[in-house]
């Protein structure tokens, strides 16, 4: 098992939104998060990457294990497409960008600045990004966003072949991405939404 | 971690950085002083030490809400986060990259504007030596307060009204050091609680801020 998950409560901000989350996800498998908006995929994965601690529960997994894609693209626009690559590479100590400029057809776009780019476009850089964390555990929310159906298609091909090389990934999605070794989950019957108990403000707040 | 430096600097001197902002604003502020208290020498003497450093400091405080606020908004800080950086580190560098396009520039430029404010003479290694010393610790002091206010729109008043109160040891002694270096007096006392400011700062600060930067992530 890559990632267990036992009895998580997460919460954003003052309230909380989700408890008693339980699941497992193993090598070479992907989890598909369903749920309406605003039921709480955003926050489960803030949880799952470390961003926001969990108010209760239990999440193994390996450290440093988990990439992280959310809702902003985390491109910077004066930099092109090979700098920003290039830069996320020096930071997680891989060295190539090669495979994820194929991966994502980017070799045309290298030398373009990414503030130039497409929404798709940006989107394709962001998700390249992922290739070069190296991170066997890809939490990600929303991929497709923006993204036409050759290039979810390709995103798609990427992610099978992430799961291929032994990773897996967690992806809230409101799309079929066509994945044959997926599970879906659907996160409705966690949400318990309320304001958190420890919270000194949360009186105040909602009075 | 060399990465993220040489990323922020190349982004500060890009259209759209920000680079030479202070700079810019240290020079009109200074060129400002003698139009309007007037041209006499006497007066521009003895209050060029305290416009000096009056002028660095706000210079710097102008850039501070761009450290961290531009990573927020794209989503690259979340993505730092969950990196193997230690956000201490990140805090640190992004400090670093802040001096390196504010507080150093403002350094090499502010002989030159001590001519225009008719600086005596001494002052001047004691006007460079005090900026050198001190501008590390205005950038380390803004970090901080950078981190505080990330996620909060338009928080440029907030982070002013925070980091000022912490700007006020650093701007006396620094002010204090250039104008006993105008009197012909030895200033290495002020010059060495400046130093202390800043050790002090650069050493602790980046572990508060990104103590600020996990909760403002949540």
């Amino acid at each position: 098992m890559q990632l267990v998950v036992e009895h998580l409560a997460c919460a954003r901000g003052a309230a909380q939104i989700l408890s008693g989350v339980g699941f497992a996800v193993a090598t070479g498998e992907a989890l598909i998060l369903h749920g309406p908006n605003g039921s709480g995929k955003t926050t489960l994965l803030r949880t799952l990457a470390g961003l926001t601690p969990p108010l209760d529960g239990r999440i193994t997994c390996a450290p440093d294990a988990i990439a992280y894609a959310g809702h902003a693209d985390g491109l910077k626009s004066s930099l092109n497409v090979a700098e920003n690559l290039t830069f996320w590479a020096g930071v997680f100590g891989t060295h190539s960008i090669a495979p994820a400029v194929a991966a994502f057809d980017l070799t045309a776009l290298l030398d373009r600045k990414a503030g130039e780019l497409s929404a798709g476009q940006k989107r394709r850089l962001s998700l390249a990004r992922l290739l070069v964390t190296g991170r066997p555990v890809w939490c990600l929310d929303e991929p497709t966003v923006s993204l036409d159906t050759a290039n979810v298609a390709r995103f798609a091909a990427a992610v099978q072949a992430h799961l291929a090389d032994g990773g897996s990934a967690i992806i809230a999605t409101h799309i079929d991405l066509g994945l044959p070794n997926a599970r879906s989950l659907d996160i409705t019957p966690f949400v318990a939404k309320r304001i958190r108990a420890d919270d000194p403000f949360g009186d105040e707040a909602f009075a | 971690m060399i990465g993220l430096l040489s990323r922020d600097l190349n982004l500060a001197i890009r259209a759209g950085g920000g680079f030479g902002l202070g700079l810019a604003f240290f020079l009109i502020f200074t060129a400002l002083v003698p139009f309007g208290v007037g041209p006499e020498t006497g007066i521009l003497r003895i209050i060029a030490p305290g416009i000096l450093w009056l002028g660095a400091l706000l210079a710097c405080l102008l850039s501070l809400d761009r450290i961290f606020q531009l990573d927020w908004e794209d989503g690259s800080l979340d993505l730092l986060a969950t990196s193997p950086l230690p956000l201490e580190g990140v805090a640190a560098i992004k400090a670093l990259a802040h001096w390196i396009t504010t507080g150093l520039p403002l350094v090499a430029l502010s002989p030159i504007l001590g001519l225009l404010l008719n600086l005596p003479g001494p002052a001047y290694p004691w006007l460079v030596a005090s900026l050198a010393i001190g501008t590390p610790a205005l950038s380390a002091i803004g970090t901080f307060g950078a981190a505080l206010t990330v996620g909060i729109k338009r928080g440029g008043l907030l982070l002013s009204l925070l980091v000022l109160p912490l700007y006020v040891p650093t701007l006396i002694f620094g002010a204090m050091a250039v104008s006993r270096g105008a009197a012909g007096l030895d200033a290495t006392t002020p010059l060495a609680m400046l130093g202390g400011i800043t050790l002090a700062t650069v050493a602790t600060l980046p572990f508060a801020a990104a103590a600020a930067l996990r909760v403002n992530l949540r």
